[in-house]
């Protein structure tokens, strides 16, 4: 191709990078730290909320305590809130599972108009599929290795 | 007529005889929302999808176009416009409701330029008394089709742009009052690697850098001919690379002629990041704000080089870099 | 208390782990979360997650890392059980409530809502 103009492939690499702006690493690092902190420590207060106030045991109570967290995400999503806090919180409203529901509901919601069986349900995991797939999968390798180690009496 | 390698020059000087741009609420609160002919305040137009609302975007922009060239639909021999959708599907409905004769273009970003330039190639050698170009672009379809579901919460990079919700239209004419059509270039499709989809001003600027070159060297030019040269949506980032690029090649434009589209719609808005894109972006600011500014007789020769990034979500997916294409047109007023 | 700072803490620092893979290693937020879930299921078999989270309580239950932890143990419990087919039949057993909840109230919030944009 003759490109007797412009630089190289290699050339050009080097100079689009010098005038990317820099990526804010501490401040993103700090912003995901509190935001994670907080939607962690609200998982906390379910926890404790439902082992006090109702039957649950510490191991139980993570099942209500994983709903909550996802209804609050669906909320948060439908109401268009969940974009903006994540525009500041990046990873911090990413890793959690609000995270996770904040995929499934975007996406259900925007493909509304193409249908509920092909648009929402065909499009519900756009996003979290990969969770699913590979979250699956690790724990089937993981889980054949580990017994078949146990079995040869490694373990 | 073929001017230089891939030019044309337009000796009947075709004219733009009326222009219309419609945006949404985000533009509403734009640098440049007096020079829009509709706002509208909600995303959805009161339509049930965004597709939908942006082809109702379009139709507004066409028909508010016609209607101040003091025409009728059916006095207008073809129509050319192209948007972001899969299918062009935005142009195709609106040809639909128009009912003129259709060519529909996909050039991305650059469709506003491509549209024009080949609407005035037709009437300037007397293939249409009337032409009407348009495109348009939506930020919720833009996203939905090429990024992630608008309440999706992911962070955006500096370099990431905000796709204009809105359409820009212009009626061509062989004869009437309004700014000229001179010339047009034609840019040829330039990749140089870049392969981040959240940094298209990266992408598109060696592309714009190409045309503006080819353009000065088809038409024996430099960039003291204009008074203004406007990119379409290389952003900040791009923007500055491709000044750089072009200083390196000799070519110094002053900071005051060498703008871009995407830059100026969205002056001092922080969540567009980089500025604005989108097909609507060139054609908003062109058919809107430089247009006025033309009829006032701020400006007298402006070039205009809209900028188009070709990739699809799956070339990424399939670990392709990004072609890009830009296409500049020349436009003139001289007063009445 | 000192279980909601601790909470706190550990789930911060899980997510600046995920801001860092976000900004230094350039991963898209789809590989940043498959990599943590992958992680959490190689920590679970390990028998390395139970005590972080009996340390940290939602600090590490919360991460979509343990979304990981639980699948394999939920396989490695029903093979306990029913032999090593258990591997298939029990992966979802103890993250099924996150799974059908997330699914549910999507579906619901898709009657519900529209993008706002």
């Amino acid at each position: 191709m003759q490109n007797n103009n412009l630089p190289t492939q290699e050339e050009y690499q080097q100079l689009a990078k010098e005038y990317e702006p820099k990526r804010p690493l501490l401040k993103n690092c700090i912003r995901a730290f509190f935001a994670g902190g907080i939607i962690c420590t609200i998982g906390q207060f379910f926890q404790w909320f439902y082992m006090t106030y109702f039957d649950f045991t510490e191991v139980t109570a993570s099942n209500p305590t994983v709903a909550s967290m996802i209804i609050i995400s669906m909320l948060l999503t439908g109401f268009g809130v969940y974009d903006h806090l994540a525009q500041w919180a990046g990873a911090g409203t990413i890793v959690p599972v609000t995270g996770f529901a904040n995929t499934i509901t975007s996406a259900a919601i925007e493909h509304r108009s193409e249908g509920y069986v092909l648009g929402v349900g065909g499009n519900m995991f756009k996003i979290a599929g990969p969770v699913i797939t590979f979250g699956v999968f690790a724990a089937f390798v993981v889980a054949i290795v580990r017994i078949l180690v146990e079995k040869l009496g490694v373990i | 007529m073929l001017q230089g390698q891939q030019s044309w020059i337009f000796a009947n000087r075709p004219v733009l005889l009326a222009t219309a741009v419609a945006g949404g609420p985000f533009e509403a609160r734009s640098a440049i929302a007096a020079d829009f002919d509709i706002l509208h305040d909600d995303i959805w137009l009161g339509q049930s999808s965004f597709e939908k609302a942006e082809k109702k975007l379009l139709e507004e922009a066409c028909q508010t176009s016609i209607q101040k060239a003091g025409l009728q639909k059916e006095d207008i021999q073809f129509f050319f416009s192209g948007d972001l959708m899969n299918q062009i599907i935005s142009s195709s409905f609106a040809a639909r409701t128009l009912g003129i004769p259709y060519f529909g273009l996909f050039g991305a970003c650059s469709s506003s330029m491509e549209g024009l330039a080949l609407a005035a190639f037709v009437v300037n050698a007397g293939g249409a008394r009337y032409a009407l170009t348009a495109c348009s672009s939506h930020n919720g379809s833009v996203n939905k089709q090429y990024r992630y579901p608008t309440e999706y919460g992911a962070q955006l990079p500096p370099t990431a742009q905000w796709t204009v919700t809105g359409a820009g239209a212009a009626v061509v004419a062989a004869q009437g009052v309004g700014p000229r059509v001179i010339g047009a270039t034609i840019g040829r499709v330039i990749d140089l690697g870049v392969t981040d989809p959240f940094n298209m001003g990266a992408a598109m600027a060696p592309a714009a850098v190409d045309t503006i070159i080819a353009h000065f060297r088809d038409f024996n030019l430099d960039a003291s001919h204009y008074d203004l040269i406007a990119t379409g949506d290389l952003g900040k980032v791009g923007h500055a690379i491709a000044a750089d690029l072009l200083r390196r090649q000799g070519i110094v434009i002053p900071e005051n002629i060498f703008t871009d589209c995407g830059v100026l719609i969205y002056q001092g808005q922080q969540q567009v990041m980089s500025g604005g894109s989108g097909c609507a972006c060139s054609a908003v600011v062109t058919y809107g704000h430089f247009f006025n500014r033309m009829l006032k007789g701020e400006l007298k020769r402006v070039l205009i080089v809209a900028t188009g990034a070709l990739l699809s979500p799956l070339s990424y997916q399939q670990n392709e870099s990004i072609p890009c294409v830009a296409h500049a047109v020349a436009l003139e007023w001289e007063g009445v | 208390m000192e279980k909601f700072l601790l909470a706190f803490l550990v789930g911060g620092a899980i997510c600046v782990l995920g801001q860092i893979l976000l900004d230094v290693f350039r991963l898209t937020p789809a590989h940043m979360t498959v990599t943590l879930v992958v992680a959490g299921a190689i920590l679970g078999g390990l028998g390395l997650y139970e005590p972080l989270i009996e340390f940290a309580g939602a600090g590490a239950s919360v991460p979509i890392c343990s979304f990981g932890n639980s699948l394999v143990n939920g396989a490695l419990s029903e093979a306990e059980r029913h032999g090593i087919i258990g591997v298939l039949t029990g992966i979802f057993e103890i993250t099924s409530a996150g799974i059908s909840s997330a699914i549910i109230f999507g579906f619901l919030a898709s009657l519900i809502f529209k993008p706002k944009g």
